[in-house]
């Protein structure tokens, strides 16, 4: 999904188009308008690396793209069952696209629970690639299969393409002197082989990260080549594989750039990094690992040489904390976790309102409550971030709307925190953390200036004329407090949570200073400047759709195939939900019926109707998945009609 | 006296411009503790102190949690946070992990410490972090109004426990020795001799250094450190800890701490002819904490009897800090300095043309 863009020519997104037969060669090629590919299989089948490299390959063939990896969280779930069923979704297209797909047009199944957990979501016709080494009578029973699916008949349906995949690849690496079971392992690169032949991926780029990747083990580099290379041939020669595919590159999609492709929580830790040079701070990172957020630890991890600091806390509170102190001395100080580290963190992000001081929290959003669903994603600490705290403490909210966007979430976030001396919830999720899509490289030019300047001097003057710093004392404009370090002379000071007299900042009780900095500090967030939210609607529709977050590519998809059928529907989508665009009441206003749909119970219907008396109408989807686009049209298209 | 700001990391703390005195290290803020606290004069030592560092006062920061003692940052004239229950040492890591250039003290109590705050103060002193931390135990819950702390000895009567506390105390000098601390020292508000000959010390250490100081609250458990205060009980209580010297105390330095032949532990004996030679002599830079460990189970809990005071372990360990830095400067000399152009567009790209 390129967000750079909108599509000029809103092509079909459910059906594949424009189908040709190519001329020449020993085989049929086929041209194609998109694809959606699931490679599906056990945990340690190494589904998420397939999907990775096949993503990587159609990347730098150009084609737009979306992907949607789907794990459990258990490391090594128990082989060949469904809970252990891991798989990797990608759509690649020669036009702008927005989804990851709803319903795959290839299945690759490594064993019988691949196919079995994921049956149900293909249409007729559609090809499966099953390997058949696995369907042994015991993987069958485990998984409920009374009989053979690829003998029973109950695949007639499909194009179904039984493959000994296993024994291929242990025949093909017989020359490697490896074990059975190590040989075994590469089969993953055999279908990645056999994949790449059918869509004309380029190879040389996986051949390279193979080598690389086991760069300590030559010969195992060399065995999972020989395995990708044997899986290619065996496209190439087979007569079940009568046919290959082509899907051009998405040129017209895309605006004049280098590109790359980019997943969530990369850009966002790329934002990061960006944002501190931008604001000529050092970058700090408190952090505790958790799901789904440990990449950006990660990742930040590696770029010391940014002079980026990360510390593995004990525990969430200390994450915050350690960051929290890292502002006070004038880092740009980040912490990274999702929503139950929220939860503990809570205390502290009250602290940073009171201390008002600049400080990133990253939620990477997942299911909930409680433990809830780790690998899965949701949009449910909306209103967490919102209100989550002891008193009136109020935190913008920034969230991102695809997994390139991160990196402009990340610099936007960082711009409100340091203007307005605050802490800034940027809500990620899930999907947007490990889905990935092409990313236009901006030059550093193109960023944002995020300059800050410190208190230098003292910014008062007293009765008796004498010169004084007043760590309260703010920007009339801003409501911004001075930022004064420690290390600069004559501005020591105390700050705390306790109650501050206005301007001093010395402890106050008093009932009305307390009044009025409540107050102050909730007039301090309402008064952020945020650009207006924009509207799409061509036709003059009667009904919005208003998202916010990951809901982005989805409900985009939706629209369009609602006005590819003659519907009127308008769409907006919010990426500040604290404050919201000023704009956003009146725009509201302007519609009969207003639909928000969202991963959640009505999180934002519930902020929307209470702060502007809309009738909004909540749609939700609390599965731990994305919508589909088909069901999310469906449910748009009764609205309209209500 | 030596120059202490001379230390191997506060090197990096710039020095004051001009001669300090204790008045520059005092605020405009009415002190509000209860009259008749330890506090004050804790208060009084480290301002006192405080000038002999040499160290420029806006790169030192006071760092506390909630609770009485957590009010000290407000009197100290440098920067300072009143930070939130127990959070104080992970809120000074990030602090001091990210400014070398600072002196941070943390300042926190018994229940802020090793109740609510516990998990921070030990993965603090593993990490060995370059803060001083004063925890000052007063065996009771002051701010809250009485009721029993993490050190109160068991069966205390309090208000949440009328009918005495089941809790087996912490001995937090045990505790620091357990977590890895590099450096562990215990004294007594009263004492303020001892007192600043400690922080002196504490200052001198680079790393964390956890100074217990029992201090007395006159309002919930006034009396609590009498055994250890009054001239004719504190002869035979107290045992002051000297680096390099036999551990003697009592009227004529007549008692002495001997190691058990058979158990290993130490045991506190009358000082003969015969066993004077078999005295533990102090080693506080002995790599192993178990000496260290010993002396800080010799006090009895409820007494106090045979309570060391000093400085029971300080041994050289890297600092996390330092080594945080150090990381950066390798990262920049094998990788070069970051290049964020060629870090956003990575190894795989593609270019659409007009």
């Amino acid at each position: 999904m390129t967000s750079q863009v909108s599509s000029p020519t809103e092509q079909a997104d459910e059906a594949v188009v424009g189908e040709q037969r190519k001329p020449g060669g020993a085989k049929d090629v086929r041209r194609l308008d998109r694809v959606i590919i699931r490679f599906a299989g056990d945990s340690g089948d190494g589904m998420q690396l397939t999907g990775d490299r096949f993503t990587s390959e159609t990347a730098s063939f150009g084609n737009d793209l979306s992907t949607l990896p789907n794990f459990p969280a258990e490391i090594r779930a128990p082989a060949g069952t469904l809970p252990g069923v891991s798989s990797f979704q990608l759509h690649f297209a020669d036009h702008d696209i927005l989804t990851p797909g709803d319903a795959p047009n290839v299945l690759v199944a490594m064993n019988p629970a691949a196919l079995r957990a994921n049956i149900g979501d293909l249409p007729r016709g559609a090809e499966i690639i099953v390997n058949t080494d696995e369907f042994t009578k015991r993987a069958l029973q485990k998984v409920g299969y009374d009989a053979d699916p690829l003998q029973d008949g109950s695949l007639a349906g499909y194009s179904l393409h039984p493959v000994p995949l296993t024994t291929l690849t242990v025949e093909a690496l017989k020359e490697f002197g490896l074990s059975r079971k190590e040989a075994e392992r590469s089969k993953n690169m055999f279908a990645l082989g056999l994949l790449s032949w059918m869509y004309h991926r380029p190879t040389e780029g996986t051949e390279r990260f193979l080598r690389s990747k086991f760069a300590k083990k030559p010969a195992i580099a060399e065995a999972n080549v020989a395995a990708f290379r044997a899986g290619w041939n065996f496209g190439e020669t087979t007569e079940d594989f009568a046919v290959s595919y082509e899907v051009a590159p998405a040129a017209a999609a895309f605006p004049v750039g280098t590109y790359r492709n980019i997943s969530g929580n990369l850009a966002l830790a790329y934002g990061l990094i960006a944002a501190s040079r931008q604001a000529g701070l050092p970058l700090f990172l408190g952090s505790y690992p958790i799901t789904p957020a440990s990449d950006i630890l990660h990742e930040l991890s590696r770029h010391k040489n940014f002079r980026v600091r990360t510390f593995q806390a004990e525990d969430e509170i200390a994450g915050i904390g350690a960051a929290l102190g890292a502002a006070f001395g004038g880092s740009l100080a980040v912490t990274t976790t999702s929503g139950p580290g929220v939860a503990l963190k809570s205390e502290t992000v009250g602290l940073a309102v009171s201390l008002e001081l600049p400080l990133l929290i990253v939620d990477i959003q997942r299911g909930g409550p409680s433990t809830g669903l780790p690998t899965k994603t949701e949009q449910a600490d909306l209103l967490q971030a919102m209100y989550g705290r002891n008193g009136e403490a109020p935190v913008p909210i920034v969230a991102p709307k695809t997994p390139a966007d991160c990196f402009d979430a990340a610099l936007e976030a960082a711009r409100i925190a340091l203007t307005y001396r605050t802490p800034v919830f940027l809500l990620s999720d899930g999907y947007l953390a490990n889905g990935s899509e092409p990313w236009r490289i901006p030059e550093p030019a193109e960023l944002p200036d995020l300059t800050v300047s410190f208190a230098a001097g003292p910014n008062h003057t007293l009765a008796d004329g004498s010169e004084v710093f007043w760590p309260y004392k703010r920007d009339p404009e801003t409501l911004a407090r001075p930022w004064a370090i420690p290390g600069t002379p004559g501005l020591e000071h105390r700050i705390g949570g306790i109650e501050k007299q206005d301007g001093t900042g010395n402890i106050s009780y008093d009932p009305d200073n307390h009044d009025f900095m409540v107050r102050t500090r909730q007039a301090k967030i309402d008064g952020i400047t945020v650009p207006d939210v924009e509207v799409d609607d061509p036709d003059g529709a009667r009904t919005l759709v208003l998202g916010w977050g990951s809901t982005y590519g989805p409900i985009t998809a939706a629209v369009r195939r609602l006005r590819r059928a003659g519907e009127r529907v308008a769409q907006a989508h919010l990426r500040h939900l604290n404050p919201f665009p000023a704009n956003l009441g009146d725009v509201l206003k302007g519609y009969e019926r207003v639909v928000v749909p969202e991963m959640n119970l009505g999180q934002l219907a519930t902020l929307i109707r209470a702060r502007y008396l809309v009738d909004a109408r909540p749609h939700n989807q609390v599965n731990g998945m994305p919508f589909k686009a088909e069901q999310l049209a469906a449910a748009l298209k009764e609205a309209i009609d209500d | 006296m030596t120059d202490i700001a001379g230390n191997t990391l506060l090197h990096l703390v710039p020095k004051a411009t001009a001669q300090q005195t204790m008045k520059d290290f005092k605020t405009d803020q009415e002190v509000r503790w209860c009259p008749g606290c330890g506090d004050y004069a804790i208060l009084a030592a480290v301002q006192s102190f405080m000038p002999e560092l040499r160290l420029a006062r806006e790169n030192t920061v006071f760092v506390s949690g909630i609770g009485c003692s957590s009010r000290f940052p407000y009197y100290m004239n440098t920067y300072g946070m009143h930070s939130i229950h127990g959070r104080a040492p992970a809120i000074a890591t990030g602090l001091a992990a990210s400014r070398p250039d600072l002196s941070v003290w943390v300042v926190t109590g018994d229940g802020d410490a090793l109740s609510i705050g516990g998990n921070h103060l030990i993965h603090a002193l593993r990490r060995n972090v370059n803060l001083k931390i004063l925890l000052f135990n007063n065996r009771i819950y002051g701010l809250t109004k009485g009721q029993y702390s993490p050190t109160s000895e068991t069966g205390k009567v309090t208000k949440s426990t009328p009918m005495g506390s089941l809790d087996a105390p912490f001995n937090p000098v045990s505790l620091a020795i357990g977590a890895e601390a590099s450096f562990v020292a215990r004294t007594i508000d009263s004492d303020r001799k001892h007192l600043t000959e400690t922080l002196r010390a504490a200052a001198a250490h680079p790393g964390t250094a956890l100074i217990e100081i029992y201090q007395n609250c006159n309002i919930f458990n006034d009396g609590a450190f009498d055994a250890l205060k009054d001239r004719r009980q504190a002869d035979e209580a107290l045992i002051r800890l000297e680096h390099g010297r036999p551990i003697r105390f009592g009227t004529d330095d007549g008692r002495g701490v001997v190691r058990d032949r058979h158990t290993g532990d130490l045991q506190v004996v009358d000082v003969t002819a015969e066993n004077a030679a078999d005295l533990v002599v102090h080693d506080a830079h002995h790599a192993s904490p178990t000496t260290a460990f010993a002396l800080s189970r010799l006090a009895d809990p409820d007494t106090l009897h045979h309570t060391p005071i000093g400085v029971f372990r300080s041994v050289q360990r890297p600092v996390y800090d330092a080594q945080m830095s150090d990381q950066l400067d390798t990262a920049v000399q094998q990788h070069g300095k970051g290049d964020l152009a060629a870090l956003l567009a990575g190894a795989d790209t593609w270019t659409v043309v007009g």
